[in-house]
């Protein structure tokens, strides 16, 4: 093997390694800044010997080694304090053998740490989201900035200040449990929808990095579910996930323009994505879990997607779990949709009651769907006047040039018939 | 990126012999792991080719001509399939060097085939490995 060519291996290595190893070091010295410079050097350690010395038998395993052994003398250099740390220190030096599969499950611990660590609460969103990607995801500071439309060091700086954040709250790297694991695995999975969201709303074709958040969220979501299979909204958010990702060919017109779901050929669906959103559902269900925002959220996309075609929808059936919904998540923008799915299972003279009972929520103004949503129902009642106006408002409000245009079509074609 | 998995058949999976305890666990352990990572879309194994079909178009807008398994050629055919949706082309190397050798007595083999997902990148892609092959042949 060339040396280049060792590199792309090792590049390959990395990206399935790398989580993990910051994931394991992070327990031992406690800081997620030293774990990520600490593995880091035994990337670096590798991509040094391994082109002259052939890559080791166990990879992963190797990196982990020299990554713990560093995370060891460090603690040891440090003149430790703490008796504590010794012992731990102690401890995992007894157990590391070049045997990955006995601390298999420890792994798994250690990435739910890093997660928990990563998503805490004391971090503003954002700072979630990018330290995430960094650590969890792998991706490069240069490649969250551009996903997320900004400059380099503006993420380098929003990283920086997070790592420094977790030192200075004294942040404990674990797994919480009781009552405690379940709020803040309400902010993991808050983060990891958001990534998705992010690169969801992207329509491609200028940005080709975006979707990668998309992909990267689902990962994550796909590896939740595996080490925390007793949560029923983790598999919530994972069916949710994989049902939306399904359309993503389909929402999308050949200019760019977005397609409604209603109006999409769903033909274009990935079945075998919309295959993985129902396993994910049926494993809430085989837990006897309860549904939480993510899971009823999950439980219609789950319905759109079983009707073959748009006139199929169980427009009742959805409109329960809107209820149900609202019970759960009460949001304006959850109560808009209720009032999408009522008009259609009932009428939209029964959705428009609900929507002017929006009309003043301060949350909604400005929002230009509360103007499409009314609009749309105008429309079916025959008032296209209104509908019109309606459109046009709807358009003034979104900063997105397709979209304005697309609103503005709309606001036309109601008055020209 | 989805990359398929491609397992080769042998003479000892055509012969529609099971694959030895040894190896079920080793293969169960590395599924496992691929699920783990979040990586695994799917995965399947084939019955032999003796219990295939074949529909061949020898004449074009004429009927097809459907043919019956068993078929001869064992190394062009397939065993089973792993989807994976990964990262880079590296990355899907490295999980598939991470597979146990699916077929023993050197017979095993396993071949990456990258899945289109966009037709925009499927051109891309495309117009890439036609001029790969151009400059091969200059």
């Amino acid at each position: 093997m060339t040396t280049c060519e060792t590199h792309r291996t090792i590049e390959g290595i990395w990206t399935v390694e790398s989580a993990k190893i910051i994931a394991g070091v992070a327990r031992i010295v406690q800081d997620v800044s030293i774990a990520e410079d600490l593995s880091q050097e035994a990337l670096v350690i590798a991509l040094e010997k391994w082109p002259e010395s052939g890559i080791p038998e166990k990879p992963g395993a190797w990196l982990m080694t020299v990554a713990k052994r560093r995370a060891i003398d460090l603690l040891r250099r440090n003149k430790l304090r703490d008796q504590k740390y010794v012992e731990i220190s102690r401890n995992i030096e007894s157990k590391m053998k070049y045997d990955y599969d006995s601390i298999d499950e420890e792994i798994n611990d250690d990435l739910l740490r890093l997660i928990f660590t990563t998503c805490h609460s004391v971090l503003s969103r954002e700072s979630r989201v990018a330290l995430t990607l960094k650590l969890l995801c792998g991706l490069k500071t240069v490649e969250i900035a551009q996903a997320f439309l900004v400059s380099e060091s503006t993420i380098a700086q929003r990283i920086v200040r997070a790592k420094r954040t977790l030192s200075a709250s004294k942040v404990t790297i674990e797994v919480p449990d009781g009552p405690e694991l379940l709020r803040r695995l309400s902010s993991v999975l808050e983060v990891i929808y958001l990534m998705f969201n992010e690169g969801y709303v992207a329509t491609g074709g200028e940005n080709w990095i975006r979707p990668t958040l998309c992909y990267e969220a689902i990962r994550l979501g796909r590896i939740l579910a595996e080490v925390l299979p007793g949560e029923p909204e983790v598999h919530g958010l994972l069916a949710l996930m994989e049902i939306q990702a399904s359309r993503f060919k389909a929402r999308i017109g050949t200019s760019g323009e977005p397609i409604l779901l209603m109006d999409q050929n769903r033909a274009l669906w990935d079945s075998l994505l919309i295959h993985r959103g129902f396993s994910a559902l049926k494993r809430i269900e085989q837990i006897g879990g309860s549904y939480g925002p993510y899971s009823l959220q999950a439980s219609i996309a789950a319905c759109h997607a079983r009707a073959r075609t748009a006139s199929e929808t169980d427009w009742q059936g959805i409109s329960a779990l809107y209820d149900a919904l609202v019970q759960v998540a009460p949001s304006p923008i959850v109560e808009l949709n209720r009032a999408v799915a009522i008009s259609m299972a009932y009428g939209p003279a029964s959705g428009l009651v609900i929507v002017d009972a929006l009309e003043d929520d301060p949350f909604l103004k400005n929002y230009h769907l509360l103007p499409v949503v009314r609009g749309d129902l105008l429309v079916k009642l025959g008032r296209n006047e209104e509908a019109c106006a309606e459109f046009k408002r709807a358009a003034s409000f979104t900063q997105n040039k397709q979209e304005r245009t697309f609103l503005l079509k709309r606001a036309t074609d109601c008055v020209k018939i | 990126m989805l990359f398929m998995l491609i397992v080769k058949a042998s003479q000892n999976s055509e012969g529609g012999n099971l694959p030895s305890p040894e190896l079920n666990e080793a293969m169960s352990k590395y599924n496992e792991e691929l699920v783990k990572a979040g990586v695994r879309v799917a995965a399947k194994g084939l019955y032999p080719s003796s219990n295939g079909i074949r529909i061949s178009f020898p004449k074009p807008g004429e009927k097809p001509v459907v043919t019956d398994g068993p078929f001869t050629e064992t190394k062009e055919l397939i065993a089973g399939f792993i989807l994976i949706d990964v990262k880079s082309r590296e990355e899907a190397i490295e999980w598939a060097m991470r597979m146990p050798d699916p077929q023993g007595l050197g017979e095993g083999q396993i071949e990456l085939r990258q899945v289109i997902e966009d037709p925009i990148m499927f051109a891309r892609e495309a117009a890439k490995l036609r001029k790969k092959s151009e400059k091969e042949k200059l």
